[in-house]
């Protein structure tokens, strides 16, 4: 398991651009955002590493003790109960670990949960650092409400606004049939490339709860009828991630997929230029068709 | 006078006689003040319970088998003869009530039953040299409130849910509002409500009665000091049912208001906020796994210090990580709502107040490792249940760690990661240490011996199958696979197939369980007062097997010396 980074590494290879989980995959999907980088060094690095030690530790001893202290090897038990050292060792020991854990765990915690502002400096992958990733303040307002069992997009500041469901299988495999079972929709939301988006998440007034997330971005948010969550990303490349819906909402609550396809910064221009009139349809065709 | 005298000695000696005779047939078990009679039917229960629970989550093992839906919209069609798409819709809500109705059914009538009503009642009162427990007639209305809880949840299953030809409740054992009032506008959700309030009643109840029990009842010169560590695991779960059940009575008595009574708790258009509704919930829902876990612990305590043939290590600190695990328990629960949009301050606090209850729970770990370090451990069965449950345990400790920072937890939070995660400590943990009770306490209970080969393939079938479900399941969560989805793109197929091929191993090995039961009652071998040798040393094996209806005529006196 402490390996994982590795076998990871070797793993993505095969699908590379890939915006969702891959056969057999065992690892984090592939982060395009800084905050992704950050999620994915504190949990491949410091998380696995101080996991699999304790679990090699505690099976060690285990296995140890098995060996040296059966009943064959040691017929005579030994009759101490206590040994003052080794259980303040144990006691502080684990408290040391917890604060080294604790101490990115703060800074990757409080990135996610502070959107940027242009000054503020982010971890990224150097989850150790005081901050090197420079992110902009957001340009892009989305408004994302959970519905049973659907979703609809808002492009808040342009008033424009679509629904994305997910296809059925006759659909998919006519229209899209390069994209994953169960993950491609009919209405892909459309973000740009290298720009802070702001994600406000909600769900029908009259509805259940949901929750938006898109695992390549590192996002993760309930959509709670009544309240208005917000989170934000900043993806840096171009392609189509998909996310699913991650609060239990009811029976299609594995039917609604989220698929956000980020293109390039010119094409989101003309995207929403397209948009002006309402006609999702008609600024859709301004990009390359879906496969 | 002297009339009266004779009369009062006469019915003295005839009371001392004649009415300790033991009840026979059905009065024995339905009128039960016995707290061994209660405890066995307790654990009878669960046993039964555990079947229904099991096989629930055998059918949702199914159907995750491969991609696609395969086994629901015809199980769906089958019991409520709908076809086509509305056997597909039927299938897919179906699937929503298996989930919740194996989680209610495992956490309310399978785990608290065997740990804090079976082994509590019947080893508490026998560990502290106590007769009975204090109130033994509220002993026999807790058990008794369990049945019809039972029976109310398993009614619900076959009311209206969301809508015609939608029955039960499918909202998860979190019960979330608004999926929990709006969403499930059908009476299947009020039987439920129902049951978890007749199910909350029995429990605290029950803890009423072993809090009293233990803290009155205990033999001369067996202070809470030297009182074992399955007593004191009953002592602190049983303050913890008592703290943690009437917060959820309150959260679902508001649900139910809010479904019947035109409150608006929960309802965002009147006013109210669903997320209050899990603060409450979480409240006593966190509190709730150290209930299922804690009894465990106790148990696992005495069975290491057993088949090591050595003492406790580390006895006091044993018994106050109990102590800390308990009361942080109740200052950790936001942890569950990391995605809710709690603040950023909140997250905090709550990251760092969950991890500090890794310091007592390694405690615990290291402790129960010392208490081997030198011993001369014979690996019997109850010994291996035991050491499988220190390792699965440490393994659902330690992804537990993981969790805990909600900077991770963005990624991981409701995907199987999670579903590994809790089952690491239950269904391996609390469920290892409830076989580790039943077969180190078997011999004492029944007076019979069960065949150790039996129970040796019992334990090492269901540890292979039951690694074999969980732990793949750590990569579909951090692969991003939610939870609760009937179905799942085809990338999560591979591990799913090998989650489920685990559970047809552990089927086998529940099969061998029952087998290794039948078999010991069958052959009637003897066990012995005590078949575990000088290294059990707790009141009970000092007893009869089974012991005697009523025990501890003469209360036993606990010498100075015999300290931990």
């Amino acid at each position: 398991m402490a390996l994982a980074p590795v076998l990871a590494a070797a793993q993505e290879e095969a699908g590379s651009t890939a915006g969702h989980p891959l056969p057999g995959q065992f690892h984090l999907q592939r982060s395009v955002t800084p905050i992704m980088d950050s999620i994915t060094a504190f949990h491949d690095g410091i998380l696995m590493w101080s996991i699999s030690l304790i679990v090699a530790l505690v099976l060690g001893l285990l296995v140890w003790i098995m060996i040296r202290y059966n009943a064959k090897r040691n017929p005579v038990p030994a009759a101490f109960t206590h040994n003052t050292l080794v259980e303040i060792a144990w006691t502080v020991l684990p408290i040391v670990v917890l604060i080294v854990i604790a101490i990115p765990s703060f800074g990757v915690l409080s990135d996610q949960l502070t959107t940027p502002d242009g000054e503020r400096k982010y971890l990224g992958s150097n989850i150790f650092s005081f901050g090197e990733v420079e992110v902009p303040a957001p340009e892009l307002t989305i408004k994302a409400t959970g519905q049973q069992w659907y979703w609809d997009y808002e492009y808040v500041d342009q008033g424009l606004a679509l629904t994305s469901i997910m296809m059925d299988e006759p659909t998919r495999t006519a229209a899209k049939p390069n994209q994953p079972r169960l993950l491609a929709v009919d209405n892909e939301l459309v973000v740009p490339v290298d720009t802070t988006v702001r994600v406000q998440v909600t769900a029908d007034p009259m509805g259940v709860i949901h929750a938006f997330a898109v695992p390549s971005f590192g996002i993760k948010i309930d959509a709670v009828p009544g309240r208005l969550n917000e989170t934000w990303f900043n993806a840096r490349e171009t392609g189509i991630f998909y996310g699913q819906c991650s609060e239990l909402c009811g029976k299609d609550h594995a039917f609604m997929p989220i698929a956000v396809r980020v293109v390039t910064k010119d094409e989101f221009t003309a995207y929403l230029a397209a948009f002006e009139g309402g006609d999702y349809a008609a600024a859709n065709a301004t990009l390359a068709a879906v496969q | 006078m002297a009339d009266t005298t004779a009369h009062l000695e006469a019915h003295a000696t005839g009371h001392d006689a004649a009415s300790h005779h033991t009840p026979t047939g059905w009065r024995r078990w339905v009128y039960s003040t016995n707290h061994k009679d209660i405890g066995l039917m307790y654990l009878y229960f669960a046993i039964f319970t555990g079947i229904i629970g099991g096989l629930l989550s055998g059918v949702m093992r199914m159907e995750l088998q491969e991609p696609g839906i395969q086994i629901f919209h015809g199980l769906a069609a089958m019991v409520y003869g709908v076809e086509g798409d509305a056997a597909l819709d039927a299938g897919k809500h179906m699937y929503n009530v298996f989930t919740t109705a194996h989680a209610l059914i495992m956490v309310f009538f399978v785990v608290m039953p065997a740990t804090m009503g079976g082994f509590a009642n019947y080893f508490a009162p026998l560990m502290i040299g106590a007769p009975d427990t204090a109130f033994p007639r509220i002993n026999n209305i807790a058990f008794w409130l369990l049945p019809p809880a039972f029976i109310l949840l398993l009614m619900s299953l076959f009311f209206e849910g969301t809508g015609p030809g939608a029955m039960g409740f499918g909202g998860g054992w979190t019960i979330y509002p608004p999926l929990s009032t709006t969403g499930h506008p059908g009476p299947a959700m009020d039987f439920a409500i129902l049951s978890l309030h007749v199910a909350g009643v029995s429990s605290i109840l029950g803890s009423i009665n072993l809090i009293t029990t233990i803290f009155n009842m205990r033999a001369p010169g067996m202070t809470l000091h030297k009182m074992p560590l399955f007593a004191w695991s009953v002592l602190v779960t049983a303050f913890l049912l008592l703290l943690a059940l009437p917060v959820l009575a309150g959260a679902i008595t508001m649900l139910l208001t809010d479904r019947n009574f035109g409150t608006a708790f929960f309802k965002p258009a009147e006013g109210g906020d669903p997320i209050l509704f899990q603060h409450l919930f979480w409240f006593f829902g966190h509190p709730e796994v150290y209930i299922m876990i804690l009894p465990g612990f106790g148990i696992i305590s005495h069975i290491v210090s057993t088949f090591s043939r050595k003492p406790i290590f580390g006895y006091m600190a044993m018994a106050y990580a109990m102590v800390a695990i308990g009361f942080v328990g109740f200052v950790v629960w936001a942890h569950h709502m990391y995605t809710t949009g709690l603040s950023l301050d909140v997250q905090r606090y709550f990251v760092a107040a969950t991890m500090v209850i890794a310091v007592p729970t390694g405690v615990k770990i290291f402790s129960w490792i010392a208490t081997m370090w030198g011993g001369s451990i014979s690996f019997k069965s109850p010994m291996l249940w035991a050491i499988g449950f220190i390792f699965l345990f440490t393994v659902g400790g330690v992804t537990g760690v993981v969790l805990a920072n909600a900077g991770a937890d963005r990624a991981l939070h409701d995907t199987y990661y999670v579903v590994a995660h809790f089952h690491y400590v239950l269904s391996l943990g609390a469920v290892f240490s409830i076989f580790a009770g039943w077969y180190y306490w078997y011999p004492k209970m029944f007076g019979y011996m069960y065949n150790e080969t039996l129970a040796k393939a019992h334990f090492w079938i269901m540890f292979v199958g039951v690694n074999l479900i969980f732990f793949p399941q750590h990569f579909l969560g951090l692969a991003g696979m939610p939870r609760r989805y009937i179905d799942y793109p085809d990338a999560f197929g591979f591990f799913n197939r090998i989650s489920s091929i685990g559970y047809y191993i552990t089927f086998v090995a529940m099969a061998i369980f029952f087998y290794a039961t039948w078999e010991a009652f069958k052959k009637k071998r003897p066990a012995g007062d005590n078949p575990w040798g000088d290294g059990a040393t707790t009141l009970e094996w000092t007893l009869s097997s089974p012991p005697p209806f009523h025990q501890f005529t003469t209360l036993p006196r606990i010498e100075s010396t015999n300290a931990h």
